[in-house]
């Protein structure tokens, strides 16, 4: 499709603005105004709006695909959180209102919902206090480990080294790094689960925390736990919650229990908010008593007459990691999902994603290798192993479940597996779309043995076939630069 | 209700075909010692009854009030198309593209995203979006230190407080050491720059316009920047550089800014945001998700996430950043919108925040005892100075259905009577009018 600037015409106007005041040609020096206007679209409103519904049918998305994108908990947004979005009242509310004199009645209803966001999160998650702030997953780990930080230098010790497992996110060492941590990798053992020899090796008074996702990206609960948050408290360090996999849990155990110390959740995969195409989602972070006081600023706490106000008042806090109060409008949206399901709901979210997950991993066993096989939580992650020695790989296999319809699953990751394969179905799919999913796969498994070229050569149905994406990173192309 | 389409029979057959009793069985690796100590959470409730709630909620904040309140957020009218655009659940029901057939219309509106950006600032590449103006001026701090192998930043203090304390809390466990030089007569001090900047300087940063809403031309600040072999970062707002000279054309190496001002609401802050452009010596050195160009297999152009080696998933702790999520249908909202606006429109529209702004300024002007700051031009917002407390002026100002704007005392020691204000292109010829005379009231 070409892009909006080559439907571009000289002259074409898209919005009408409000009338100047005044005909007078602006007077502002020309020193201070910039030579050359930039080049942006001349189109029509309905050129636009043409263009980017076009765009938007190019892509596939959970409204219209099956989406089991492991690790993304891909689960259906529900339309009614959109609604609450729009109410007039939150949707164009400055945020610096409050942050004015007597300004902080204006906005008690914002306030509101991010107080008892924080209040529902915090039981959810066994944790004593939330910071709403965070903007996005990783961002709620780079505040987690400046926390961690924070708790470190005020006892006084200057511990160097975070604890990640070999299965662990990308962004749990790059975040730990960007905390000024030097991050410490300790190996899987048979069953999936953190070595518990290994980590015991590793850990010493240098080491600030142990940073785990649970269930771990294996989609496995590892029960252990308590035994390595034992030990890494003994130690001196603390524990944090990589969130991501909280689908799996709500209501059978809190991270608070099991003895996290530091948890950041996603809004965005657990709550039913939105992906929004890579974002806005949003990284709430909890912490237990101990680590209460480095929250950032400012929080939202509760007067004697019951209002609400902003308290700048925490001289040991870590500071500002967001201009405001976070993604308000994600944290409105969880809010309102937390609500309709309560306590039961969410209970259920967790128990059917998991029962779509062992559904998926029990039909698919027989056809690809399972590098894991044991119950798994609400993911199970395979290996293309079997069907690479045939010549097809993950990214081929991916391809082709493209052509089938249906999202492919995350892909080479977990590193610690070869040709992985990560499936994560959600709780709000229903038993004939996995069975559709697991029949695919199966025809895939089968025309590996049969006729694997075929495989090899998907897409043939989206609108672009196979990208090179050496020439991408190689030619440099990230930006149009008008026609010849 | 929890959205779960199973029926019972379903459930059966699905536990049947696992081998497993109950649902519950499932969840054996967590022993009962494992198990919430609580879980009380309220009954869930229907959808009309949360639609309720958040009815409630919604009004007990104000609406109504007619706003002069920007300090880098500001209340621009939003075209309908570009809600009508990012409410499509094809664009914001998807995930990071990461499988680049089946996404290639997010990655083209990124790649058109990108290129808008450029065409903003006049720089050469730009990333597919950050999380805000303030994490997006952090992660240009420190794509200047990895770029330059040097740690000392001096900053402006007309960069946005809130910023600048966001970079002193992000920098507070890596040695980087910070210069903060004064703002004189409006405009970033040369004299206290230069006095600073050395070859151990990464970074020279300042915002246009700055907090004060002052222009000013940083040309001479990067030429002096690039002779120590430092970088400069402009913070910029992208509205005024309808109207502006660009980073590009100052000379600046990388540009950052907060992008709500580009079709997004101001939602009580957020989600905004980021955007990052850089000159293309530094591309390879830039954090965050971006789109390119390719071609597929029969030659076709197509669209992929690229230069991924330089990415957390990949490069782990040595990753030029951690982000992953970024804030895609914000960049989906600007880019829609410059679309509407075009070429000529966002000149336009730059042009009568100018001009309301001016005009603004000579009515309040003549207010007994207001004075308008004029040491140097502004974009769409200045400072007042009033004959007593901006705090309460301001609070008196609500009574009267305004937010009059930002006191300069809370960030600014000595400010106490200084205001801040701001006037969008939605502010009309009588809603200043308006605002003047109450002003002259309440004073």
């Amino acid at each position: 499709m070409k892009l909006i600037y080559e439907k571009s015409i000289k002259g074409r106007r898209g919005f009408r603005l409000p009338k100047a005041l005044a005909s007078k040609k602006c007077d502002l020096p020309k020193k201070y105004q910039r030579v050359k206007d930039p080049d942006l679209p001349e189109v029509s409103e309905l050129d636009c709006v043409r263009h980017f519904t076009n765009l938007s049918r190019m892509n596939f998305s959970v409204d219209s695909n099956f989406y089991p994108l492991g690790s993304c908990t891909m689960k259906y947004n529900p339309k009614f959180t959109e609604k609450a979005l729009k109410l007039e009242g939150f949707l164009e509310l400055h945020p610096l209102l409050p942050q004015l004199l007597g300004g902080g009645m204006l906005a008690q209803g914002s306030l509101e919902v991010i107080y008892e966001t924080e209040r529902l999160l915090c039981e959810i998650t066994g944790m004593d206090a939330f910071t709403m702030q965070p903007l996005a997953g990783a961002h709620g780990e780079l505040t987690g480990a400046m926390l961690i930080a924070a708790y470190h230098k005020h006892k006084g010790s200057r511990r160097k080294y975070v604890i990640v497992p070999d299965s662990s996110h990308g962004t749990n060492p790059a975040s730990a790094a960007i905390a000024g941590y030097e991050v410490i990798v300790v190996r899987s053992d048979k069953d999936g689960c953190m070595d518990i020899g290994a980590f015991k090796e590793k850990l010493n008074e240098d080491v600030a925390a142990v940073m785990l996702t649970c269930p771990n990206t294996l989609g496995i609960f590892n029960p252990r736990i308590k035994e390595i948050a034992d030990l890494a408290h003994k130690a001196g360090a603390l524990m944090y919650y990589d969130g991501a996999n909280l689908n799996a849990m709500m209501g059978k155990c809190r991270p608070g229990d099991l003895g996290f110390d530091v948890v950041h959740l996603n809004l965005h995969k657990t709550f039913g908010t939105p992906h929004g195409g890579g974002g806005p989602g949003a990284g709430p972070v909890g912490v237990n008593d101990r680590l209460v006081q480095f929250l950032p600023i400012s929080k939202v706490s509760k007067r004697d007459d019951g209002t609400l106000y902003l308290d700048y008042n925490n001289p040991k806090s870590i500071g500002y990691i967001a201009p405001f109060y976070g993604n308000f409008a994600v944290i409105l949206k969880a809010y309102a999902y937390m609500l309709l399901l309560g306590k039961e709901g969410l209970t259920e979210v967790s128990e059917y994603a998991v029962l779509n997950a062992n559904y998926c991993m029990k039909l698919l066993k027989d056809h690809y290798e399972l590098s894991y096989d044991r119950t798994c939580m609400h993911e199970c992650v395979f290996s293309a192993s079997r069907q690479a020695d045939k010549g097809v790989h993950a990214i081929d296999i991916a391809k082709y479940l493209i052509d089938k319809g249906f999202h492919p699953p995350t892909i080479y990751f977990p590193l610690i597996v070869k040709e992985a394969m990560m499936i994560e179905p959600t709780e709000t799919e229903s038993k004939e779309t996995i069975d559709e999913f697991i029949a695919a796969m199966i025809e895939i498994a089968k025309l590996t043995e049969s006729d694997p070229q075929v495989i090899k050569d998907a897409p043939q149905k989206a609108p672009v076939k196979r990208l090179d994406e050496t020439k991408a990173a190689r030619d440099l192309n990230l930006r149009f630069k008008g026609s010849p | 209700m929890s959205y779960i389409p199973h029926t019972k029979e379903q459930t059966q057959e699905m536990l049947k075909a696992i081998g497993a009793s109950s649902i519950d069985e499932l969840f054996k690796d967590i022993r009962p010692a494992l198990r919430p100590r609580s879980f009380d959470i309220p009954e869930g409730l229907s959808e009309f009854d949360v639609i309720e709630r958040m009815r409630a909620l919604a009004s007990k904040n104000a609406t109504g009030l007619i706003n002069f309140l920007g300090a880098g957020f500001y209340d621009h009218y939003i075209p309908a198309a570009v809600d009508a655009i990012t409410e499509r659940s094809e664009f914001y029901t998807a995930y990071t593209p990461y499988q680049p057939e089946c996404s290639q219309g997010w990655l083209q509106a990124i790649y058109e995203y990108q290129t808008a950006i450029c065409e903003l600032t006049g720089l050469d590449a730009a990333n597919a979006s950050l999380y805000d103006g303030g994490t997006a001026l952090y992660e240009a701090a420190l794509m200047a230190i990895r770029t330059t192998g040097r740690n000392k930043i001096i900053m402006d203090s007309g960069v946005n407080l809130i910023y600048r304390t966001m970079l002193y809390t992000y920098t507070s466990n890596l040695s980087v050491e910070f210069v903060e030089t004064p703002v004189a007569h409006g405009q970033s001090s040369r004299e206290e720059i230069y006095k600073h900047l050395d070859d151990k300087t990464a970074a020279v940063i300042v915002q246009n316009p700055n907090f004060f809403g002052t222009i000013d031309d940083h040309s001479d600040i990067a030429e002096k920047a690039h002779l120590c072999g430092a970088l400069v970062i402009a913070s910029v707002y992208p509205v005024s550089l309808g109207l502006l000279k660009t980073p590009g054309e100052i000379g600046a190496d990388i540009a950052t800014g907060e992008g709500q001002s580009l079709g997004l609401p101001l939602s009580f802050g957020g989600p905004y945001l980021g955007f990052m452009a850089c000159k293309k010596e530094f591309v390879r050195k830039m954090p965050g998700r971006i789109a390119g160009a390719t071609v597929d297999k029969d030659g076709k152009r197509g669209f992929v996430l690229t230069l991924q080696a330089r990415e957390q998933h990949i490069r782990r702790e040595r990753a030029t950043s951690n982000i992953c999520s970024n804030e895609a249908l914000c960049a989906l909202r600007a880019i829609v919108y410059t679309t509407l606006l075009g070429k000529q429109g966002l000149k336009e529209l730059a042009q009568l925040n100018y001009e309301r702004s001016e005009f603004a300024k000579n009515e309040l002007d003549k207010i007994k005892g207001v004075e308008v700051k004029r040491s140097s031009p502004t974009f769409n917002e200045f400072t007042l100075a009033l004959p007593r407390n901006a705090d309460k002026v301001v609070a008196e100002m609500i009574d009267k259905g305004f937010a009059a704007g930002f006191p300069l005392g809370r960030f600014y020691k000595g400010m106490d009577n200084y205001l801040l204000v701001s006037t969008t292109e939605k502010r009309t010829e009588e809603e200043i009018k308006e605002f003047a005379e109450a002003l002259r009231v309440v004073i």
